[in-house]
């Protein structure tokens, strides 16, 4: 088990280092040095502009410019905004709570919903329910959701009027952030109404960043179902005479799961890509929001800084569904890095 | 395949196509889907004959109107108009055109760039191979949509950046499952046998190898095509694709944006186009993997 944990943590270095040469390249890459980009159109003197050049090290070598780089973000530095002149590193994790809160209600809903109808699809294959779920969630899988989420303001928020367009609590309500979740802080608050405000807030955004979860593991769900209910051991305990609520539940199920584990750690780089356009319509207060901002500012340290960070946390998240699906499955482990 | 002389005369094996054929269309939702491709194929194509106005003129005295079924609406502008009074049924079915555009290029690029690649790290093994799928592991550790947003923000929003910026994205796709079937092909006798016979190097790889590999990656070209509208959509939507007064359906959707609660239309109908687009390669690609996969063929 060590040494698999070893292996595949040796594997992420590289990628990791990759990751920091996209990311340092990014600035260098845009037309134009980056003291013409802060100054933007103004314009500044020769002088000048060599001497910051000098002053924030561009002038040197890039391998240089590229070790200190390294070197500063193992300090945690990852330099500063040019709109706001904080540190890109504390706008990071001042916003990538909102973003967690809304991309783990929304990982919820697709599990509640999503696992349940896979299950029962695989149990009655080529029934009505079976087809309505394959249909469903295929289109939910072809769903540009950035459209989805517009529809949804229409129906819910413009002609029924039961959700708020857009932000992550009402006005009304002020407190300070404890943990950074709106709906834990707002019952922290013990403001009356302000839970019942955040969760109407919260809704609609996890509903459309889960829908592609959603349809990817219910279809999943029934495909591993039907694998497993295909096995031996599976007649074997009919043979026996179980009920069959028990086989599904317990004998199946358990297998089936293992899988759909692995969908489901593979969907965080996609929760990720599909906050930002969720965050983008219904101007949630997260980093997928903070990124595009960022970028239509030009502000490329946030945006550097802002692509290091998701892609971090992309591959930690990765690393960490390997090593539970090895924890899990002892064949995988045994096999070594392949 | 092979002609035989045998006696009794036995029934001759499928042609290859017709085979393909009678698999893809037991398939009743690929085939509604290769359909649905053709008509919107063939309203891209002749767009300027069935669009009822020109996609971008704009009709001053017929602002924001409703389709026809509803009041106010009526069949010269079926679909409604937009806030400056363009028709938004000539702008769907223009727009058609630069999603199939899109979808034909990326694919195009990332495939021809992906085979490469994945063909030349299946060939040599070492640290060219360790080059390449490592950039590929860096590449796939960023969401695709962010990836595609980043490499636009380098080169400038614009539409041809964007196609660029997906066709880059989808890259390590084709060069892992071309890398994957090449190196399993490899292995195999007649790959031994091409080479004891004199084959160079080209033509192990393109002549004996790769249409060896090609299922996988026509379907993978399919799914390919249905994601990258979704992401030029998306990068549309987000500004940082195709820019106004294209009529490209995320830029409409970009457009309307702002209409939501008012004009339910300008939102609806192209996000419709989108999906129902989008679907119709996704059940395409479904059916061309039932029919391509010898696994499941029986």
């Amino acid at each position: 088990m060590l040494r698999f944990i070893a292996t595949r943590f040796g594997m992420v270095i590289p990628t990791f280092l990759g990751v920091t040469l996209v990311s340092f390249s990014l600035i260098r890459l845009v037309p134009g040095d980056p003291i013409e980009l802060w100054v933007g159109e103004r314009g500044i003197d020769p002088e000048r502009h060599a001497e910051l050049l000098r002053q924030f090290g561009f002038d040197r070598p890039l391998w240089e410019q590229y070790l200190g780089f390294l070197g500063d973000l193992l300090q945690g530095d990852l330099g500063k905004s040019i709109v706001t002149q904080q540190p890109v590193l504390s706008e990071f994790l001042t916003l990538f709570p909102a973003t967690i809160e809304l991309s783990l209600t929304a990982m919820m809903f697709a599990l509640l919903v999503g696992l349940p109808a896979g299950i029962i699809a695989g149990v009655r294959r080529g029934s009505m329910f079976d087809h309505t779920v394959m249909t469903v969630s295929l289109a939910g899988y072809s769903m540009p959701i950035f459209w989805w989420g517009l529809l949804l303001i229409i129906l819910f928020s413009g002609t029924l009027g039961w959700t708020p367009v857009s932000g992550r609590i009402s006005v009304l309500f002020y407190f300070e952030p404890v943990t950074g979740f709106m709906l834990v802080d707002s019952l922290l608050s013990g403001q009356p109404g302000a839970f019942k405000s955040a969760f109407r807030h919260l809704i609609l955004p996890a509903i459309v960043l889960g829908t592609i979860p959603l349809a990817v593991i219910a279809r999943q769900t029934r495909s591993a179902m039907l694998e497993v209910l295909g096995e031996d051991y599976i007649r074997t305990a009919h043979a026996k005479g179980l009920p069959p609520l028990r086989i599904i539940g317990l004998h199946a199920l358990r297998n089936a799961l293992i899988p759909v584990v692995t969908i489901i750690g593979l969907q965080v780089g996609l929760l990720l890509a599909g906050a930002i356009l969720t965050e983008t319509i219904f101007a949630w207060p997260g980093i997928g929001n903070w990124l595009v901002n960022s970028i239509s500012r030009r502000d490329y340290p946030s945006v550097q800084g802002g692509v290091l960070l998701v892609a971090c946390v992309v591959i930690t998240v990765n690393l960490l569904v390997d090593l539970a699906y090895g924890l899990i499955n002892p064949r995988i482990r045994r096999a070594g890095g392949s | 395949m092979s002609e035989t002389t045998n006696n009794p005369p036995r029934i001759a094996p499928p042609h290859p196509l017709r085979e393909f054929w009678e698999y893809f269309s037991e398939n009743r939702g690929a085939v509604v889907g290769l359909l649905v491709i053709v008509i919107i194929t063939l309203l891209a194509v002749t767009a300027d004959l069935v669009a009822p106005h020109p996609p971008n003129e704009q009709y001053r005295d017929a602002l924001l109107r409703p389709p026809f079924w509803q009041d106010g609406g009526s069949f010269l502008y079926p679909l409604g108009t937009d806030a400056v009074g363009r028709d938004m049924l000539s702008r769907i079915i223009h727009g058609a055109r630069y999603s199939l555009m899109i979808g034909a290029l990326v694919v195009t690029l990332s495939l021809a760039a992906g085979v490469s690649l994945g063909l030349v790290a299946a060939f040599f093994r070492g640290p060219v191979e360790i080059g390449i799928m490592r950039a590929m592991d860096v590449m796939l550790a960023l969401p695709s949509l962010l990836l595609a947003i980043v490499v636009v923000a380098i080169l400038g929003p614009s539409l041809v950046n964007a196609m660029f910026a997906i066709a880059i994205v989808y890259l390590p796709h084709f060069v892992r499952l071309t890398r994957a079937s090449a190196i399993s092909e490899l292995s195999r006798d007649y790959v031994t046998a091409s080479r004891v016979a004199g084959a160079g190097l080209l033509r192990l790889m393109l002549i004996t190898v790769l249409p060896n590999c090609m299922a996988p990656l026509v379907v993978q070209a399919t799914l390919g095509f249905s994601s990258a509208i979704l992401d030029a959509a998306a990068l549309g939507f987000l500004g940082l694709g195709a820019q106004p007064p294209t009529p490209e359906w995320g830029t409409l959707l970009a457009e309307a944006r702002e209409f939501v609660l008012r004009a339910w239309w300008v939102v609806t109908f192209p996000g419709l186009a989108i999906l129902i687009t989008v679907l119709a390669f996704n059940l395409m690609g479904d059916g061309l993997r039932d029919a391509l996969d010898p696994k499941l063929k029986r």
